[in-house]
């Protein structure tokens, strides 16, 4: 491997690695007040038109781990499943899509 | 988010540290808007799906890749913007900037796909509104402003990040707006259009702040060690002009 991508490899490897600790890590400390959207619509009286996703029963809706009481490891644990999940598909999609050297 | 947290915060409000976010619901608009929002997003994820290979070679594949894997980390850490609100980043500008217009839509796509199929975060007929105010509004409106600001700053590295910033501020309360359209012809609460277009607009520039301050943050530090991965600044069809 030449050093040019041996460096490239390391820049991508270090991307991901503060995704995850984003994800598994800083999440615990996310603000828990609801956001823009959940917030006027609570304001302005449509929250309650929302319905359940048909998935709200995963096992990781709402960015907890069910079954998982401590609130640190079950949002963690979910923020890396989700950063695993999006890299498989994401990195096959870009994989399909890009102009083929 | 489903009904079962928005309960479950009213009931115990001592519940914090949730990670806590929201796209939109099933629910808010009717089916008939949510299937022809849908369209629109297919129609334009196809578009994207086309044209990114303008933009992502061997090289820079994973850039793209891992783009997707950090806004959807970012996007679990809302952020305080007002009292008893938060926010959370979009991804769109940051997207746009890092690997280009195609690609960050479909970065931002897969993004969405996940958190409705598997975290129950946006509704799933309501992926195509989230997708088209996200991922196809959001990353138009990011464009067209970073590429207005780009002509107008100084032609130099560090402008870059500032052109993301605005770009990113801008691209909120657009996408913000797209969500308010998105209600004016099929919601279904009661509350008239412009009372929700206020309330929208005014909330998601609090929020677009945020958006600017981490998309700045963020394009500044990829800029420092890697900026050959940078669209916004290595591709001259977008920054013809500021290369010498």
């Amino acid at each position: 491997m030449t050093q040019a991508k041996e460096s490239l490899k390391k820049f991508y490897i270090s991307f991901f690695l503060a995704a995850a600790a984003l994800a598994g890590g800083v999440s615990f400390y996310a603000s828990s007040s609801p956001d823009g959207l959940e917030k006027v619509a609570e304001d302005e009286g449509f929250l309650e038109t929302a319905k359940d996703s048909a998935v709200s029963g995963s096992p990781l809706a709402d960015y907890g781990v069910s079954g998982l009481d401590n609130e640190r490891l079950s949002v963690g644990l979910a923020g890396l499943v989700g950063v695993l999940v999006t890299a498989l598909i994401a990195i096959a999609i870009f994989n399909l899509v890009k102009k083929k050297s | 988010m489903t009904l079962r947290l928005f309960s479950h915060f009213i009931a115990d409000a001592n519940h914090l540290h949730y990670s806590h976010l929201m796209h939109i619901p099933d629910g808010f608009i009717d089916i008939p808007t949510a299937s022809a929002f849908g369209l629109l997003a297919v129609a334009g994820t196809a578009v994207a799906l086309k044209r990114a290979k303008s933009e992502v070679d061997d090289r820079t594949a994973p850039m793209a890749g891992l783009t997707a894997v950090f806004i959807f980390a970012v996007q679990m850490l809302n952020f305080p913007v007002a009292a008893g609100t938060s926010g959370h980043l979009l991804g769109g500008a940051l997207a746009m900037v890092l690997v280009g217009p195609y690609a960050a839509s479909l970065a931002v796509t897969v993004v969405l796909g996940v958190q409705a199929l598997l975290f129950a975060d946006g509704g799933l007929t309501a992926l195509g509104l989230n997708v088209f105010n996200m991922s196809i509004i959001g990353v138009l409106a990011s464009f067209l402003v970073f590429k207005g600001a780009v002509k107008i700053l100084p032609k130099s590295k560090s402008a870059i990040p500032l052109a993301a910033g605005i770009a990113a501020f801008a691209s909120v309360p657009i996408s913000a707006t797209a969500f308010t359209l998105q209600y004016a012809i099929g919601g279904i609460g009661t509350a008239p259009v412009s009372t929700v277009f206020t309330a929208m607009f005014t909330t998601h520039v609090l929020i677009g702040i945020g958006e600017a301050v981490i998309t700045m943050l963020t394009v500044s530090a990829i800029l420092a060690s890697r900026s050959d991965l940078v669209y916004g600044w290595s591709k001259k069809e977008v920054t013809l002009e500021v290369r010498s």
